[in-house]
């Protein structure tokens, strides 16, 4: 039984998605006018979204089978091979990269004006290094675009970032790191447990051979790396000051995908390849999501930086997400895939906007801030869209996310659901203060129209580097099918696997288990 | 099946173009896109009554909305009796609202904002009664409660306006939280979320229960109670109340349309819509009415000594509102939809009468011009909007022969009719219709009788509000006096009860038993109750001028107790809001701060350390980070080897 479809176009488009922006990045090499940068590295992003576009209109989305398939060997002896393709899981996120790629080149035009050729050539491979996380099925493969993604978002922050952007960096690069050196080694495992060999469906097809004992220290290990990545209660605390000392576009890019990798994690190798573990795991990460839910919603209400709070309300959805995830049925998962998504195309726009205000004002403070929507209504009505978008209100696409997420936890665990379900109280309590104080009341008089630092509504830049995402807000509000169809086949696949191991008497040699390790 | 998706369609094209183009091309004419629209939306509404009048109901789905393995739910409309008469009060009202804004909102610099805004609101509120099952009614559910937030803090540089949206979408939150979780768990318990196919299902899980942390729960009603906390929500019963008097920092004809008329009474709607779930669950009916009742008296004796003129209004509200709930929980489930119905036509027109008075008193340049201590004596300027108040008084206090008369009394007979818990419930309801006519008639007396009591300057320029302003409300007056000849008493006419036998298809006949004795007496204490509070406003207000004072000065506490609305404000805010800040700032972002970052940041350190060593023979980050990771990994393994 073959598990992919070779390659149904006459060119390898994933390999040309995947290492088109590698191009673009040797090309400006090349170039040395800050002007010829942006426009080249402009021309690439939107050529990237074009050649990547086919993939969706090519997607068989009946079944569940990698697509577009290319596959060379690559280092036989050590049986790794180049192997690319896609499913129902990782092509959207295919899709969300390339998009939110060029809008962050938008989003720099002005912003970014030291070292301009070094900040692109970043973002270029950042996008390579991203698109070939989700392309990749084979271990090797992924092991080095996981940390090839690291480089340049580490530089993002510590050479474009704000003030405390070192400190930042090295917090960010150390929690990474641990989790890096723990997945390195579970994969070094999973290679000698699988027979030698890094190929991820052929491991995932394997599951049932790998007895629990080895599945549960496996799962701790993948776990270590994709918690630390979502980033899931209690190891958070790198996010918010990575996020605060960021260039927007580096915000928007973490935001957006990097802290979706996590989640893809989850769902690329713990679930299908350690099955046991992962049902046995499931009560415990259920209860730290709904912690993270909770606990990153009452941080919000303590924080006077703007671009701080939003970043802590991350924690709180991303909460959301590993909560769907780990209900492990259909409804949650794919609540949780398309909260994924959600996410980054709401939390991308509120970065894209923080960023955009920043210019303005150069100020993050909430308190410098009130009465901005009669100085800037259309920035305030945007705003406004992303602050329901972000409490779940029906006809936006969080609502759609959230409703399947908590549909699915409350399936599996009611309790959970009901606590899971408070969010949605806090999250509007937050998010509407934080408008409050940045939009109405009265005016910071620094800002008004006739004060020394008159601020200005978008202009039409800003207008094109925003619209794509308000357009999926509603689109995914109103129509979500368009998406979730893309999902469904390769969810129930995955859905079924986990429910394939749980006959064979697994229960009592669980529970055998971990008698004898406590 | 066009004609019904344009009732809503209509109002949402007005909002889509007022607020992309109200800006900078609309600006004033912002009305003759919105007034049209919603008009168009009623007559088409009107046709769609018709239909349903000649046995045309319609069930359709639009499309499918969310597919999610065995979840899937479509966007669909059910067009039966309910929604038929909800359709005509929504529609009718809106036209008339949006009318009177032009008048009302003339000038305001966010005059195309506004009626975006309210055009948006129609389209919700149509969203909520046309829905055919649970999710799309959410959906209008949520809308409604969205553009309640923007109305409410419609003059968004006032701290207090800001303050009450907010306050208004969180409190509803709170019952949207266990609206959500009903939703769900009746597409768990029944595999749809359909109305029809709910209902038809229902009788089949009659007994079943569902375990929560080791207790039996009976199923169907903790779907029930859980859909109850949303209406508690919307439509402000107990103790979710606290939202809809700070509603009134909106302008004036939102008050009118959405506190009053009809948002606010989404709640009652949806237990009617869901009647068949609800008459299964006796715990949740005597709920249902028993929190009615008490709020009906509770929102009756705050509004007894409040001094702004619209606070009354909507204290007054609260209170109806919860007559609506006490005749659903009664099983009267027609005579709480049609209370609703003449609800919302005489309080919409105490609420513009109101807005009248206080549109009047501004351009006068009265500054306190919705403190009614400051007012008195305008009928001599402001005649129209005088006796429209004295109509829709006359109507809400329940003297006979005007609408609020016959709502009221069915709800006060089948209460009478309910048991033990009936008619203490009655007598509940009877007390809150004294007060009701005494704090009624104290606004008219303070507002309308006796001299001014603002300034001479002020007085001289008050007059009448322009026609825009005194047609609409003569055409809610006419409604706050007729509407109710659609439910005349049996017992007056055979067949009377019109409307209640067109909603039985839906709602059921009430099984009521009393004999034409009880109901004369009955009616007779409803109209004694009315009169006598009628008697004592007007000692108190017109002939004995100085005893409101002197029985304020001798119940001093019971009247601070009132006027601070019994102080479940500052309850809240003691009790819910200040430790939840406190904690978060200090405790949790305390734990985030030190706890956290203490352990983790101790693991660098340890590392950092342990680097430090190294430090000598490294070049940089970059081969720093791959040795610790290569070191590490052949650590690990070599481990993990060892032990196999």
């Amino acid at each position: 039984m073959e598990d992919i479809i070779y390659n149904q176009l006459g060119y390898s488009i994933l390999s040309w998605t995947v290492f088109l922006p590698v191009l673009g990045a040797l090309l400006l090499l090349f170039i040395s006018n800050a002007g010829a940068v942006r426009w080249t590295t402009l021309a690439f992003t939107v050529a990237n979204f074009f050649v990547a576009f086919p993939l969706l209109q090519h997607f068989d989305k009946t079944t569940h089978k990698m697509q577009f398939v290319e596959k060379v060997p690559w280092i036989p002896s050590w049986g790794i091979n180049y192997f690319v393709g896609i499913d129902g899981i990782s092509i959207l996120f295919i899709f969300l990269t390339t998009i939110l790629s060029v809008l962050c080149v938008l989003v720099s035009w002005k912003s970014i004006a030291s070292k301009v050729k070094e900040f692109h050539i970043a973002i270029l491979i950042l996008e390579a290094a991203m698109l070939g996380v989700f392309a990749s099925l084979d271990f090797f493969l992924f092991y080095i675009f996981w940390e090839a993604m690291l480089i340049p978002m580490f530089l993002i922050i510590g050479v474009w970032g704000g003030q405390n952007r070192l400190y930042a960096t090295i917090k960010f690069f150390l929690y990474t790191l641990v989790g890096s050196v723990l997945m390195l080694v579970g994969i070094v495992v999973l290679y000698f447990a699988g027979g030698n060999t890094l190929d991820i469906l052929a491991l995932s097809n394997m599951h049932a051979q790998f007895p629990f004992q080895l599945q549960f220290w496996l799962f701790l290990a993948f776990f270590a790396a994709f918690a630390v990545k979502v980033p899931m209660f209690p190891v958070h605390t790198w996010l918010p000051d990575a996020h605060t000392e960021a260039p927007t576009a580096g915000s928007v890019i973490l935001a957006g995908v990097l802290i979706k990798m996590g989640a893809y994690g989850f769902l690329r190798f713990s679930m299908p390849m350690l099955p046991d573990a992962t049902k046995f795991f499931m009560g415990p990460i259920m209860v730290l999501s709904v912690i993270a839910i909770i606990y990153g919603a009452l941080v919000c209400f303590a924080q006077k930086d703007f671009k701080r709070l939003i970043a802590y309300s991350s924690v709180s959805h991303m909460g959301y997400v590993t909560l769907g995830l780990f209900a492990l049925n259909t409804q949650g998962v794919e609540g949780g895939i398309l909260q994924m998504l959600n996410h980054g195309i709401i939390t991308g726009a509120m970065f894209l906007m923080i960023g955009i205000i920043y210019e303005r004002t150069h100020t993050r403070v909430i308190a410098d801030y009130g009465g901005f929507a009669g100085l800037v209504p259309w920035f305030a009505g945007l705003f406004m869209i992303l602050t329901f978008a972000s409490v779940g209100l029906p006809a936006t696409n969080g609502f759609i996310g959230e409703f399947l997420i908590m549909f699915g936890a409350f399936k599996a665990n009611k309790i959970l659901g009901v606590f899971a379900a408070t969010g949605i109280i806090l999250g509007a309590g937050y998010m509407l203060w934080l408008y409050q104080r940045i939009f109405f009341q009265d005016a910071n008089p620094d800002y008004e129209a006739s004060g020394h630092h008159p601020v200005r509504d978008l202009d039409l830049r800003e207008v094109l580097t925003l619209v794509p995402l308000f357009v999926f807000v509603f689109w995914i509000g109103f129509y979500p099918n368009t998406f979730l169809e893309y999902m469904h086949a390769s969810v129930e696949h995955l859905i079924q696997q986990m429910e394939l191991t749980a006959v064979a008497g697994n229960e009592n040699m669980i529970a055998k288990y971990i008698m004898e390790i406590f | 099946m066009l004609k019904y998706t344009l009732i809503p369609l209509l109002p949402f094209i007005s909002f889509l173009i007022n607020i992309l183009f109200g800006r900078n091309y609309i600006k004033d004419k912002a009305h003759w896109i919105a007034v049209p629209a919603v008009a168009g939306s009623f007559i088409l509404a009107v046709s769609a009554f018709f239909d349903v009048l000649g046995g045309h109901d319609v069930n359709v789905n639009i499309y499918s909305w969310i597919v999610s393995g065995d979840f899937n739910v479509s966007v669909g409309f059910l067009i039966d009796q309910l929604s038929a008469i909800m359709l005509i009060v929504v529609t009718s009202i809106s036209t008339l609202i949006f009318i009177y804004s032009i008048g009302y909102m003339h000038g305001d610099p966010g005059y195309y904002r506004f009626f975006a805004y309210l055009s948006l609101f129609v389209f919700s509120m149509l969203m909520l009664v046309m829905g055919n099952n649970f999710l799309v009614m959410y959906f209008g559910w949520e809308a409604v409660g969205l553009c309640s937030y923007f109305l409410i803090g419609f003059w968004f540089h006032k701290k207090s306006a800001s303050d009450a949206g907010k306050k208004a979408f969180i409190v509803n939150r709170f019952g949207d939280f266990g609206f959500g979780l009903g939703v769900i768990l009746i597409y768990l318990t029944f595999g749809s979320l359909e109305f029809m196919q709910v209902f038809d299902k229902a009788g089949s899980i009659a007994g079943q229960t569902i375990n929560i942390l080791g207790n039996d729960v009976n199923l169907i009603t903790l779907i029930c109670l859980l859909l109850f906390c949303g209406a508690v929500g919307k439509s402000a019963q107990l103790p979710l109340h606290v939202w809809l008097p700070d509603a009134m920092e909106g302008p004036t004809p939102v008050s009118a349309l959405i506190h009053a008329a009809t948002m606010v009474t989404a709640g009652v709607f949806m237990v009617a819509r869901c009647n068949p779930l609800f008459s299964m669950s006796p715990v949740a009916m005597n709920t249902v009415a028993i929190t009615g009742g008490l709020t009906a008296i509770f929102a009756a004796t705050i509004a007894l000594v409040q001094n702004d003129i619209k606070r009354v209004i909507a204290y007054s509200t609260v209170s109806q509102l919860g007559y609506m709930f006490l005749a659903l929980g009664v099983g009267a489930y027609s005579a709480g939809i049609f209370h609703l119905y003449t609800h919302a036509y005489f309080k919409a027109l105490l609420f513009l009468g109101s807005g009248s008075v206080i549109h009047a008193l501004h351009h006068a340049g009265h500054h306190d011009e919705q403190n009614m201590q400051k007012m008195g004596g305008l009928k001599k300027y402001m005649p129209i909007t005088y006796k429209v108040f004295i109509l829709a008084t006359l109507s809400i206090t329940g003297i006979p022969f005007f609408s609020g008369f016959f709502s009221k009394d069915e709800i006060l007979w089948r209460a009478y009719q309910g048991g033990d818990l009936g008619k203490f419930l009655w007598l509940l309801a009877a007390l809150a219709a004294l007060l009701t006519a005494f704090y009624s008639w104290r606004l008219i007396f303070l507002t309308f009788h006796g001299t001014f009591r603002g300034s001479h300057e002020h007085e001289h320029h008050i007059h009448e509000s322009p026609p825009v302003i005194t047609v609409p409300l003569m055409f809610l007056a006419f409604g706050a006096v007729f509407a109710g000849y659609v439910g005349i008493p049996p017992i007056f006419l055979e067949h009377g009860d019109r409307i209640g036998e067109f909603l039985a298809p839906v709602l059921g006949h009430p099984a009521g038993h009393g004999t034409h004795a009880e109901e004369i007496f009955v009616i007779l204490v409803s109209i004694a109750v009315a009169v006598l509070g009628w008697m004592v406003a007007y000692n108190m207000y017109i002939k004995n001028t100085g005893l409101p004072q002197k029985l304020q000065d001798r119940f001093a506490p019971v009247h601070k107790l009132l006027f601070n609305k019994y102080y479940i404000d500052e309850l809240y805010s003691k009790t819910l809001v200040q430790p939840m800040l406190k904690a978060s700032d200090k405790i949790i972002l305390g734990f985030d701060t030190y706890i956290i970052e203490g352990i983790v940041n101790g693991v660098p350190n340890l590392i950092g350390a342990f680097g430090r060593k190294f430090r000598e023979v490294q070049t940089g980050m970059l081969s720093n980070y791959a040795l610790v990771m290569a070191i590490g990994a052949v650590c690990i393994v070599g481990i993990w080897v060892f032990l196999k």
